[in-house]
């Protein structure tokens, strides 16, 4: 006797299973048209497996929570990836030394510039408040955006769908942007995709060379702090 | 592999406590990332196991990001209601970040030189 195909779904649809290797199909997937492509950027795999995903869910009528409740297991090793960017960052802790007046400058205006530019111009063209608080701290690493997005008012969840995208969007114009800057030395270009883009910059940038990869992943961390010390000071004021 | 996985999850969650323990306005993940870099100062450098798993969990960091973005089908009404809004200060703020850091740091690199 085998069981309808309908109680079949009843059953994976309650596990975690089905979220979990759905969304390893999807980035697989992904990852396959990105490196198809000639690893161009606009294929950027997070972004192509985000659609698939949520047109997915859309399909299926399934709810975030239930998938999510399978994708957690993915979502959970940010942390310790996080903490292993320790290593390429002790790797070319050398030259970070030999930075350390620039690497201060930029952190500090790029942090500032991520910030305050967000805001006005979501202000300006008629944003409310939650969503204006939620954009705040968007070129921040997802743990740490949530977090101050509830501190300040915004919703943790649209923001951590803004940070993704903001990373993505770096991830795919950061290259262009640079050779229109006249911008070449390696670590320059790390940090500042990693000030601008957290996580989804230093993927972008590790897949380039270990040195921007490094840089990238020491800017998310510095920038990680920061924003979370300087954006509950004056966000009173910024969102209006 | 698993030792190095062992001492990436003990740094997390020494981290998670100092954070809470100080009341620290940063995140336990990236505590431990400080934690694991002053450790990796005080025994010069990562072992062979510590560096290969570091690699591995670093190629696919993209995928980590997956689950969190899908979050956009919750927010669908909302984004739907101030798309330009958020188009827009996504693009260019992005843009100008990206501009502004990676001038600021050549123009203090080469006066440096």
């Amino acid at each position: 006797m085998t069981p309808p195909i309908g109680e079949i779904w009843v059953y994976l649809s309650a596990s975690p299973l089905l979220g979990l290797t759905v969304t390893l199909l999807a980035y697989q997937a992904a990852h396959w048209l990105y490196v198809r492509s000639g690893q161009r950027p606009l294929a950027n795999p997070v972004l192509i497996a985000v659609a698939m995903l949520a047109t997915l869910l859309w399909l299926t009528g399934t709810a975030y929570e239930t998938y999510f409740a399978g994708a957690q297991f993915v979502h959970f090793l940010l942390g310790p990836a996080t903490v292993a960017l320790a290593v390429p960052l002790y790797t070319q802790f050398k030259r970070v030394r030999s930075m350390l007046l620039p690497i201060s400058a930029g952190l500090l205006a790029g942090s500032l510039t991520a910030i305050i530019s967000a805001v006005l111009i979501a202000r300006l063209f008629g944003a409310d408040l939650a969503t204006q608080a939620s954009l705040a701290p968007k070129s921040v690493t997802t743990p740490i955006a949530m977090g101050i997005a509830e501190q300040i008012g915004g919703l943790p969840s649209l923001t951590a769908v803004l940070v993704i995208f903001t990373g993505v969007l770096g991830a795919i114009v950061g290259g262009r942007i640079f050779r229109l800057a006249g911008v070449s030395d390696p670590a320059i270009c790390g940090f500042s995709l990693g000030v601008a883009s957290h996580g989804i910059g230093t993927a972008r940038a590790f897949q380039q060379d270990e040195q921007r990869g490094a840089f990238a992943a020491l800017a998310m961390g510095l920038n990680g702090l920061l924003t979370a010390l300087l954006l509950p000071v004056f966000a009173g004021w910024l969102i209006q | 592999m698993l030792s190095a996985l062992s001492l990436l999850l003990v740094c997390q969650l020494c981290g998670e406590v100092v954070v809470r323990w100080l009341a620290l306005p940063v995140p336990g993940p990236v505590a431990g990332m400080l934690l694991l870099f002053l450790l990796l100062l005080l025994r010069e450098g990562p072992g062979e196991e510590l560096r290969t798993t570091s690699q591995n969990l670093l190629k696919h960091l993209s995928l980590l990001f997956v689950p969190a973005g899908t979050g956009i089908v919750v927010h669908l009404g909302r984004i739907g209601e101030q798309w330009l809004a958020l188009l827009l200060s996504l693009l260019l703020s992005t843009v100008l970040t990206l501009l502004i850091t990676a001038w600021v740091m050549q123009w203090c690199a080469g006066r440096k030189a």
